[in-house]
């Protein structure tokens, strides 16, 4: 039960923060301060959720460390997020499965 | 071309990328412990992806509920600016109903393909955009959240990591032209590190929401985003 509420609180929560702007608010926010704070939110988040997350994603940390850095060179070449996505995983399945031969 | 057909086909990327995508979250959200029905549920009603990873941490965590909202508010607010520029786009058959309903859809990538249309966008375009995507980020989220059960554990963990994947790849291009992402970028990861080696007490929750929040204020404060790109946000 406690999950379903829990569902509901996120989904009602997210909901909420589209809806009420698009649908009540008209004006622009003038002012500069709270435009760049909510400019800069997403990536700011995005990099907290990643970090340090990424470093133990598959549960091993050799194989996350690896998948890591192959993501962060294909995103500094601007590949596509699907293709950075995939590659990370692949990169990670393939230490996996060849690091006992190593060690 | 009917605005709800030419919505659905500029949906077909969105929701090709977000199968990948949802296809990880569904293994990560039966890992935590939810059912396939449960995880199928949460894409069903939040349609975002960051909110639902962190989401499914904190259930997974037992967290009181007021921490999930309040995660889910840092997390989502970006949507409110997103939102409020979209609303700006909009013709005038959009009205209380059509807004009501479109609003649920506006993700990321909803919202940067909707908002480079040429002129006003109609409802109707939003709906096959939205659609199409929805149906993408769902049935993925099946898919990932069945078969995480059926596939052997080094192949359900090696997908695991493609979500973090897609996370780089958004935030890196942009950090490389912008000193003032780069640096958020940099704040961001650094605080989200030492909080997570030094206050091992605070939840993972807690934790995006101080370092993000301390980050984007370094942002704003250092590198004031110029008056040009808040026009060009809200064209």
């Amino acid at each position: 039960m406690k999950i379903f509420l829990s569902i509901a609180v996120m989904a009602l929560t997210t909901y909420a923060i589209r809806m009420i702007p698009f649908t009540f608010f008209r004006k622009k926010i003038r002012n500069r301060l709270i435009q760049s704070f909510l400019y800069y939110i997403p990536y700011a988040v995005l990099s907290t959720m990643t970090i340090p997350a990424v470093f133990y994603a598959t549960g091993d940390m050799t194989s996350s460390i690896i998948a890591a850095v192959i993501a962060v060179i294909l995103a500094y070449f601007g590949l596509p997020l699907i293709v950075v996505a995939l590659s990370a995983s692949l990169a990670a399945y393939l230490t996996m499965l060849l690091l006992p031969y190593f060690t | 071309m009917h605005p709800f057909r030419h919505g659905m086909r500029h949906g077909i990327s969105i929701a090709l990328g977000y199968l990948s995508v949802s296809f990880s979250f569904g293994i990560l959200a039966v890992q935590s412990g939810l059912t396939v029905f449960q995880a199928v549920l949460i894409s069903v009603t939040n349609l975002t992806s960051a909110g639902q990873v962190a989401g499914v941490n904190l259930i997974a965590a037992n967290a009181p509920y007021l921490e999930l909202c309040l995660t889910e508010l840092v997390i989502n607010i970006r949507y409110a600016l997103m939102s409020l520029a979209l609303s700006q786009k909009t013709d005038a058959s959009f009205r209380l109903p059509q807004r009501v309903l479109t609003s649920f859809g506006i993700t990321d990538e909803i919202f940067a393909v909707a908002s480079v249309q040429h002129g006003q966008i109609r409802p109707k375009y939003m709906y096959g955009l939205i659609l199409i995507s929805f149906l993408g980020w769902v049935g993925g989220t099946f898919l990932g959240a069945a078969a995480g059960s059926i596939l052997p554990t080094n192949i359900t963990n090696s997908l695991g990591i493609a979500l973090y994947g897609m996370f780089l790849a958004i935030i890196i291009p942009p950090a490389r032209k912008s000193r003032g992402i780069a640096v958020v970028v940099l704040v961001a990861a650094l605080c989200s590190i030492l909080l997570s080696v030094f206050a091992k007490w605070m939840t993972s929750g807690f934790v995006i929401i101080i370092a993000a929040v301390a980050a984007a204020f370094v942002g704003a404060i250092f590198f004031p985003v110029p008056a040009t790109e808040e026009t060009e946000a809200a064209e």
